[in-house]
């Protein structure tokens, strides 16, 4: 995965609580056996008015006019700024694929479904976890600014604001160090084989159905 | 020793070593793979040049892209070379698989624990958020994303951090006609799809432990969508003996040693939980959707909400694009709704006592003229086959019902049975989100005996007195 540092990029605001991974990749996507490619499908159904395949192109697609992502503006977004609930639903890890692929490197929301924090930051999308009250603020902001950008910087774990405010965020160390440098969970597990072969021993003579193997 | 919640000991039981930064490695017993989510986590360890480290703790089934008319007759190249990739995958890494035509085939919150694949005290994860259903059998299962799933299939582990612990107390008894599925959706109404987040949920009290084991699934089921990533309810004797013969559970002097160990798996008396939400069971009425959110539910006997009447902003635009979307008046009361589809199916209701109780509303009865299609997918070949054994297909044939190949089918509509642009259905499913059953579909959620006694009506009606 891609290490995330510091990114200051435009805002895209997506007015909405409880975005859930069917909006931001719908299933016919999910057919693919590979991990790119998801990005030009990012919430399909509310960027397009028809409906999409994963063998359609979207060239001449007729385009939904009033969904944020299709304005000029926010063609390049980096940031997503989102309200409570972001990613609930189904465990698609296309999602957050979809939300890389397209550009996406973080996202600022009040609250995040669980199995997506942990999906996007497998994928190294930030995911930061600001006060409603301050999510508010940007959404205001942002509306009221074209170009709007704003930095997240993770070693330091703050939001700066363009008129330098600065908004501290929590993240735990150990995905942050994972994140900072792109570093492989699986290789950082199988570290600790002796660890895991000590539990199974022990757990052989607690339980040693569970080690019939079948 | 302290008192431990159930969440408590399986954390306990299944920590291999804990971190710092409260984090920790744990041991994971099962994982079960379906076809859409592995083909990448299986990518990654041929690129990695790695290979499972227990391959028996992993089992697979086709489920999500099987079309449920001819199951052979996959139309859809996309979805054929995904199924194709499964099968291979499993092949290569000498992974038990039912593929289609498999008998034993269904889908895979089913097939779990209907094999024994899923046992109290494990710890069960697949590519699936509805993974939760198998917490039914006082096992921690949960839904995992496809890293987590390469994850788990090389080092048989998850770096996790605990969740809280959250007490879900139901009172009382369930009034006649209203069922499980009833009951967790009125729990999603009160507590919202947010509500459980970062807790696992334990459902105890009276109304719980009268529940079979079927409904305690249909109940842990949709333990996602009150934001719960697991949802659990204690061993007790309706467990063991759903399990007890079971294929792949233990058998003779390991069984009995097993059973001993499962009578554990409950709450010590004055274990601590972070939240508890107490219900009446007694209060509960059949439940129906009727919004684009499993938390906008209400009573049957209820109406279309008003989003004039919500303060808060943020909520007020939700609820008029919910209405937009569902294409619905404030004030409508929901036995007005007229529906075009049926769909009775799914990991939450395709059992053989959800299809036993659709059975009974429709039997010597008609669908209405207004229905356009209705459809019955048991949950697993061998459902099939005890439906059939039982009579319960040409109950339904007879009323004019659809009975099909098991699979998930309409419940998101990978394979051909979707709903059509602006069609209502009345679905046994989980999912009520926009688009979830077919671009431009509007879904209602119900239990089984509420979406058949719709499609006699042509509308919603009360199953109560029906
Ligand atoms: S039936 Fe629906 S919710 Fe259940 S596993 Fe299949 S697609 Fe997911």
């Amino acid at each position: 995965m891609d290490a995330f540092t510091t990114l200051t990029g435009v805002v895209v605001p997506i007015d909405r609580s409880n975005v859930d991974t069917d909006a931001i990749i719908p299933k016919q996507f999910l057919k693919s056996i590979n991990r790119a490619g998801f990005g030009p499908n990012l919430f399909d159904e509310w960027r397009y008015l028809d409906k999409g395949a994963p063998d359609k192109p979207n060239d001449g697609r007729p385009v939904n006019p009033d969904f944020v992502l299709n304005q000029p503006r926010y063609r390049h977004a980096e940031i997503l700024l989102a309200r409570e609930n972001f990613g609930c639903g189904s465990s698609r890890e296309h999602a957050p694929w979809a939300l890389v692929d397209f550009g996406i490197r973080a996202i600022i929301a009040p609250s995040f479904a669980d199995i997506f924090y942990g999906n996007a930051a497998k994928n190294g999308l930030l995911l930061v976890t600001l006060s409603a009250a301050e999510v508010d603020q940007f959404f205001a902001d942002c509306k009221a600014t074209a170009g709007y950008q704003l930095t997240v910087d993770l070693a330091a774990q703050r939001v700066v604001s363009p008129n330098g405010e600065s908004f501290s965020f929590e993240y735990s160390a150990g995905l942050k160090h994972r994140m900072l440098n792109g570093l492989d969970d699986i290789g950082i597990t199988l570290q600790r084989a002796e660890v895991i072969r000590d539990y199974e021993i022990r757990r052989q003579v607690e339980a040693p159905w569970l080690f019939s193997d079948v | 020793m302290q008192p431990r919640t159930l969440y408590d000991k399986l954390w306990d039981s299944h920590l291999v070593e804990a971190y710092e930064d409260g984090s920790a490695l744990i041991y994971i017993d099962r994982h079960i793979a379906h076809e859409v989510t592995t083909p990448q986590a299986f990518e990654g360890l041929h690129l990695a040049g790695r290979k499972l480290w227990r391959t028996a703790t992993t089992v697979a089934v086709s489920d999500h892209n099987v079309p449920t008319k001819d199951v052979h007759d996959v139309r859809d190249p996309v979805a054929k070379l995904q199924l194709e990739t499964l099968a291979r995958n499993c092949r290569e890494h000498k992974i038990t698989h039912f593929d289609v035509g498999d008998i034993r085939q269904g889908i895979v919150h089913v097939t779990g624990p209907e094999q024994g694949w899923s046992l109290p005290g494990m710890t069960i994860v697949c590519g699936d958020s509805h993974t939760a259903t198998n917490g039914a059998l006082g096992a921690w299962a949960f839904g995992i994303g496809t890293s987590e799933v390469e994850h788990v299939m090389a080092t048989q582990c998850l770096v996790l951090r605990k969740a809280k612990n959250m007490r879900i107390e139901v009172n009382g008894r369930l009034p006649l006609g209203v069922t499980a599925k009833d009951l967790i959706l009125a729990i999603i109404g009160r507590i919202g799809t947010a509500g459980a987040t970062g807790h696992t949920m334990e459902y105890v009290g009276e109304a719980i432990s009268a529940l079979s084991m079927e409904e305690r699934l249909t109940v842990c089921n949709m333990s996602i969508e009150a934001g719960g990533r697991a949802g659990l309810i204690a061993v007790d004797e309706t467990t063991l003996r759903y399990i007890e013969g079971r294929p792949y559970a233990p058998k003779g002097a390991l069984w009995t040693r097993a059973a001993d160990a499962w009578r554990e798996l409950r709450s010590d008396p004055g274990a601590a939980f972070d939240t508890t939400v107490i219900f009446d069971a007694a209060s509960i009425l059949p439940q129906i959707t009727w919004g684009t959110s499993p938390e906008m539910v209400l009573p049957v006997t209820g109406n279309v909400p008003n989003p004039a009447q919500e303060t808060d902003e943020t909520r007020r635009i939700g609820l008029e694009n919910a209405l937009k979307y569902m294409a619905l008046k404030p004030g409508t009361p929901l036995t007005d709704i007229a529906i075009d589809k049926v769909f009775i199916g799914s990991c939450t209701n395709s059992r053989i006592e959800d299809l036993r109780a659709a059975a009974a509303v429709i039997r010597g009865r008609q669908l209405a003229k207004n229905i356009k299609l209705a459809l019955v997918v048991p949950g697993s070949g061998l459902i099939k086959r005890q439906a059939e054994q039982e009579g319960l297909d040409k109950i339904f044939q007879a009323a004019g019902f659809e009975w099909r190949e098991p699979g998930c089918s309409m419940c998101l509509g990978m394979n051909p049975d979707q709903l059509e642009f602006g069609e209502r259905c009345a679905s046994t499913s989980n999912r009520n989100f926009e688009g979830r059953q077919g671009h431009g579909g509007r879904t209602h959620l119900v239990s089984p005996a509420m979406a058949a006694a719709a499609g006699i009506a042509g509308h919603f009606v009360d199953v109560r007195g029906f």
